[in-house]
């Protein structure tokens, strides 16, 4: 008689923390064979709440880290996802897919990875690309350097589920900002392994917060949450102006890609430092200069 | 140094006797000293639509007056939806055939000539500014007209350059772009928005603010002289429906506006549903700190210029001071000192520091926030000032004893007034700064650098000044955290919100 | 052991004196004192702040080549600057101690004009202690009302705080009734700091109408708006704590009638009413008269002034 095995119980992570849902709800989701595969926290604009906590939290200590410190731990994720690559990678197709399912969801880790180790190496050069000094016509010494704006939310698409997230997320915690991030609603399951790596990948708890349930229950609290100051993210027409109208309450950013223009996730423009600036704020310092 | 006679030393023997103070009487007055430059004016303005100044479709007009008198300066036109089109239009077609297609370097040219042709005009626009809005003459003369020009002279030299605006990415304009902007810097506002998106190589439709539209058609008869292709600026006046219809028309790729947080608010909900993209400058309400190591009579300069400077009609106003309380009683003392020797009135008047209040709308705003300090006991000082009989004035308010829970404390005044509260560390001041919904500037006063630059660290402010306050410059972005908006003005980092990635 | 510590060597006394009395901001001070050089100061407001003007010059010569007789013309021109007899006189002669005698004869016994006399080894003051005192005594002896002495600056920077002071005090112990100004020579200074920290040190062993001074007109840096304000906002402060009044006198490089009433705009706005008087002010300066009398004419016809016109005018071309 063969062993039974264990199957594991998906669970959100959120400050550093595996948890289920507040509400207790799950849905199901199935493998690539259509057979029960696992129940997924269906998260409410509650457990939003609380992960906007969580990240708001760690903030602060994730943007005092060096830039150094930050890229370090990009990689080490980019390290953590190489080594467990084939575990993502069967996640992203759950179960026995077509060869050609397989191969593409193993070109999707392999892009993630790169995209993680891209972002990593952008940590302590940003700044250099992006900030300056300016020539003020006084004897003052002006310099503008870049913040991070806080939390961001992001909205991952269903398309590529994982490497989607990570191309939304990367640029925003890589300079400071700490993330409540949707996962795909049709493939939810890659986004809680990727939870597991990070908490393996020395990134402090409550930095990247991963939520898993229905864009109809979360995207509206999405918009309205006034401590969330950006939204990165992908989104349908109704969608992109039910979060701009939420972002106008408390003049939130917003930077939203047409869920209808199917994002090429591969894409060399899928990678920028825009992405980074994005989710950052200009600031401007003057002092005199005299003896 | 047990043998130093030293300040405190003296000042113990002082104890018990009377308080010495300062008389700042009238044993020498100064005369009064009125700008006389001709501010030609014409008596009526009409709209500046494609290189031309064009009636109205509407016929109607508004009478344009000047605050410190209530005399009526000009007829202005109500632009209409029609000739908001008939403006955007004009753009679109300026963009298509002729601005957007020119070299930058010869885009550069025409904003160069018009930087040269606003500075030999400088005293009339002066004049006219401070008549249109109430500032007093020798700030339009000395800071207005002159950043003015000097926004459009720094932006000329970028349109050539654009390669270097965003390493490694190649930028292309946006197209047509609507721009609404505020009465407190009429024509400085005309220069914020105009020359970055001109020297991008957009086209722009521009509405100035209702009760201060001279110095934008002014600029427009420079515009004319500069022979700038017709239709690349566009300026349509009027109230509020105006503007509503210049950011709400489908042709423009982007709107700009600087205003009220309450009114952006308001366009971005009306934009929800587009592409378009936006900058906002909003309110502010900023903290301007001051440490017991602070050097107290620059500081007290700053606090000065940080609320008095144009009445307090600026966003980024210094208008809650955060005083660290070893020096409190210190700082207000002097604080009370300098402001009896402000000279409030006639805003032509080369001697005048503070002017007029730019509408009778703002100043029963103002008067109706100073009650409610008063009303929820904060401590008011007013230094005795005579105000003009005619026009709308507000003498120089501080408000002592102020915690963050007064509405003084919260909500932008947008005038004249400062509200004082006071803090024993750093943490706690950044807390008191940083508990506002606002984050457009910050002051902070102190002799130790690396408190200068932790302190600028962790303001959650677009703008920090450090041992000064209210300084700008072209190639200083400008622009908020929070909910004082987004996007910024000035300096490399201003360009990028007006072109677009390719 | 903590108070031993503090108390070591020069930098922990320097920094003393300057935790008590602050710091100053270079281009904030420059700031504020660019606004004064904006006021337009016209009409029957000018003519006031040009014969105010007048009264607090302290007329000086002091060049090698000075003799009785120039300094005879000098106090001539100090009593009567003018043929237009409301112009009042100056407040005082300023000259080195060995014409003090000369400038008593040609003025008289008990003069409305007073005699100044720089002692101290001026400019630099570099001889003992015991030579500076003889020569002030000797000067006063002579008939001066008023002696502006030279801070000892190699002490000062050299952190030796109480030794300025004791030494600013000898030397008013032998000004005995004469009016003692205490020039900081700011330029050797050479920061606002130490400028505001030097005046704190000097009023504090003054008598209320002594005056601080900016400087000697012997190095190429003296009075400017800006040190002038620094000085003013110490008196103001020293005032405010202490009751004290403490007087002030620029010196050196104040050549104009426009430059002349930027100073007194800065008086003005900075210590108010009581300290616009030839007792609580004075410009140290030799050409100034004339320019001041120039204006002075200029409003009174309306017509431009050729400097030939005044006595003793440099420029004759």
């Amino acid at each position: 008689m063969s062993r039974l095995p264990i199957t594991k119980t998906p669970k959100v992570y959120v400050g550093g923390a595996f948890i289920r849902s507040e509400s207790a709800r799950v849905f199901p989701i199935r493998d690539a064979a259509g057979d029960f595969f696992a129940n997924i926290p269906q998260c409410t604009r509650k457990d939003l709440r609380n992960a906007v906590e969580a990240a708001a939290k760690a903030g602060p200590g994730w943007a005092k880290r060096t830039a150094y410190n930050r890229g370090q731990i990009l990689y080490r994720l980019g390290e953590m996802l190489e080594a467990r690559a084939a575990e993502m990678t069967a996640a992203i197709t759950l179960g026995a897919p077509s060869p050609a399912r397989a191969r593409a969801a193993a070109r999707e880790v392999a892009a993630t990875i790169d995209r993680l180790i891209y972002y990593a190496g952008w940590a302590d050069k940003y700044e250099q690309v992006l900030g300056n000094v300016n020539p003020v016509a006084a004897p003052y010494f002006n310099f503008t350097v870049t913040e991070p704006m806080g939390v961001i939310g992001v909205i991952a698409p269903d398309a590529a589920p994982l490497l989607g997230l990570v191309s939304l997320l990367a640029p925003a915690i890589v300079s400071g900002n700490t993330v409540v991030a949707l996962a795909s609603e049709t493939q939810p399951y890659a986004a809680i392994l990727l939870g597991e790596m990070l908490a393996t990948s020395d990134l402090p708890g409550g930095v990247v917060n991963l939520l898993t349930g229905f864009r109809r229950e979360v995207v509206p609290t999405f918009a309205t949450h006034t401590h969330l100051r950006a939204i990165s993210g992908v989104a349908t027409a109704d969608e992109r102006k039910a979060l701009k109208l939420g972002a106008a309450e408390s003049v939130k950013r917003t930077h939203l890609l047409k869920a209808e223009a199917k994002t090429d996730w591969f894409a060399d423009r899928a990678q920028s430092l825009e992405a980074i600036r994005d989710t950052l704020e200009f600031k401007t310092t003057w002092h005199p200069i005299g003896a | 140094m047990a043998s130093l006679k030293t300040i405190s030393k003296l000042s113990a023997r002082r104890q018990g006797r009377p308080a010495p103070e300062l008389i700042f009487g009238d044993l020498w007055t100064y005369d009064p000293a009125p700008e006389t430059a001709d501010p030609k004016l014409k008596a009526r303005y009409e709209l500046f639509i494609n290189g031309r100044f064009t009636a109205p479709k509407s016929g109607r007009y508004f009478n344009s007056i000047n605050p410190a008198n209530e005399r009526k300066l000009a007829e202005i036109a109500v632009a209409g939806p029609a000739d908001v089109e008939a403006a955007y239009r004009a753009a679109q077609k300026a963009f298509d055939t002729t601005w957007g297609k020119m070299p930058g370097a010869e885009r550069a040219k025409y904003l160069f000539r018009i930087a040269r042709l606003l500075q030999d005009r400088a005293r009339e626009f002066a004049v006219a500014e401070t008549m249109d809005g109430g500032k007093p003459i020798k700030e339009s003369r000395d800071f207005d007209v002159p950043m003015a020009a000097a926004h459009f002279f720094y932006h000329a030299g970028w349109a050539d350059k654009l390669d270097y605006v965003a390493p490694g990415r190649r930028i292309a304009p946006l197209g047509v772009v609507g721009q609404v902007i505020p009465w407190n810097f009429p024509l400085l506002m005309c220069a914020w928005k105009l020359a970055p998106a001109l020297a991008m190589g957009n086209c722009v439709v521009l509405k100035p603010a209702e009760t201060t539209s001279i110095t934008a058609l002014k600029l427009a008869e420079i515009i004319q002289d500069a022979d700038l292709p017709p239709g690349v600026v566009n300026i349509v006046t009027g109230a509020g429906e105006t503007g509503a219809a210049v950011m709400g028309h489908p042709i423009p790729a982007k709107v700009a506006f600087t205003g009220s947080t309450e009114v952006g608010k308001i366009i971005m909900r009306s934009l929800a549903g587009t592409d378009k993209k936006m900058t906002m400058e909003l309110g502010g309400k900023a903290a301007n700190i001051i440490f017991d190591d602070a050097p107290l009579d620059q500081a007290v300069e700053g606090i000065i210029n940080g609320i008095f400077f144009n009445q307090g009609h600026v966003c980024c106003a210094g208008s809650r001071l955060l005083v660290h309380e070893p020096v409190a009683d210190r700082v207000i003392a002097k604080l009370k000192q300098r402001m009896k020797v402000l000279r409030v009135g006639d805003p032509l008047d080369k001697n005048t520091d503070i002017g007029a209040i730019n509408s009778k709308e703002q100043l029963a705003r103002i008067t109706a926030l100073v009650k409610s300090g008063v009303k929820e006991g904060a401590g008011l000082f007013q230094p005795a000032c005579t105000l003009p009989a005619k026009g709308w004035y507000f003498p120089p308010t501080i408000f002592t004893g102020v915690s963050m829970s007064h509405r003084i404390a919260r909500e932008e005044i947008f005038g004249p007034v400062l509200s004082i509260l006071t803090f024993r560390t750093p943490e706690e001041a950044v807390e008191k700064a940083n508990n506002t919904a606002y984050g457009l500037s910050a002051g902070v006063w102190t002799d130790k650098g690396s408190r200068i630059l932790k302190m600028s660290t962790e303001l959650k402010a677009g703008v920090v000044w450090a041992n000064t306050y209210n300084k700008f410059d072209p190639t200083s972005p400008f622009g908020g955290y929070k909910e004082s908006g987004f996007g910024r003005e000035g300096g490399r980092q201003g360009l990028l919100d007006y072109c677009r990635l390719l | 052991m903590v108070g031993d510590l503090m108390n070591a060597g020069p930098s922990a006394s320097f920094r003393r004196l300057f935790d008590e009395v602050g710091p100053v901001d270079a281009v904030g001070i420059e700031e504020r004192v660019a606004k004064y050089t904006t006021r337009s100061i016209k009409k029957s407001a000018k003519l006031w702040g040009l014969r105010m003007a007048v009264t607090m010059v302290d007329l000086t010569t002091l060049e090698g080549k000075d003799t009785p007789g120039k300094v005879a013309s000098l106090c001539q021109k100090a009593v009567h600057p003018s043929d237009d007899s409301t112009v009042p006189p100056v407040a005082a002669v300023c000259v080195y101690p060995s014409m003090v005698r000369h400038a008593r004869r040609a003025l008289g016994p008990g003069a409305k004009v007073r005699i100044a006399s720089v002692a101290t080894a001026f400019p630099s003051g570099q001889t003992a202690l015991m030579t500076r005192l003889a020569e002030v005594r000797a000067a006063v002896a002579d008939g001066a009302d008023e002696i502006d002495m030279v801070i000892n600056r190699g002490a000062f920077l050299a952190g030796e705080f109480a030794r300025v002071q004791d030494e600013i005090a000898a030397v008013l112990a032998a000004c005995g009734p004469a009016t003692l100004k205490v020039i900081l020579e700011v330029s050797e200074l050479e920061t606002y700091d130490k400028i505001r920290a030097a005046s704190f040190l000097a009023m504090g062993v003054l008598r209320p109408g002594d005056f601080i001074k900016t400087s000697t007109g012997k190095t190429t840096l003296n009075a400017t708006l800006g040190n002038n304000q620094v000085m003013l906002e110490a008196i103001r402060d020293f005032y405010l704590d202490t009751g004290m009044a403490i007087a002030m006198k620029p010196a050196g490089g104040i050549r104009s009638a426009k430059q002349a009433l930027q100073f007194l705009i800065a008086v003005k706005e900075t210590l108010g009413d009581a300290w616009l008087n030839n007792k609580r002010y004075r410009f140290g300066a030799s050409s100034l008269l004339n320019d001041l009398l120039r204006q002075i004419e200029k409003e009174r016809t309306g017509a431009y002034q050729a400097p030939y016109y005044f006595s003793e005018a440099a420029e004759s071309y």
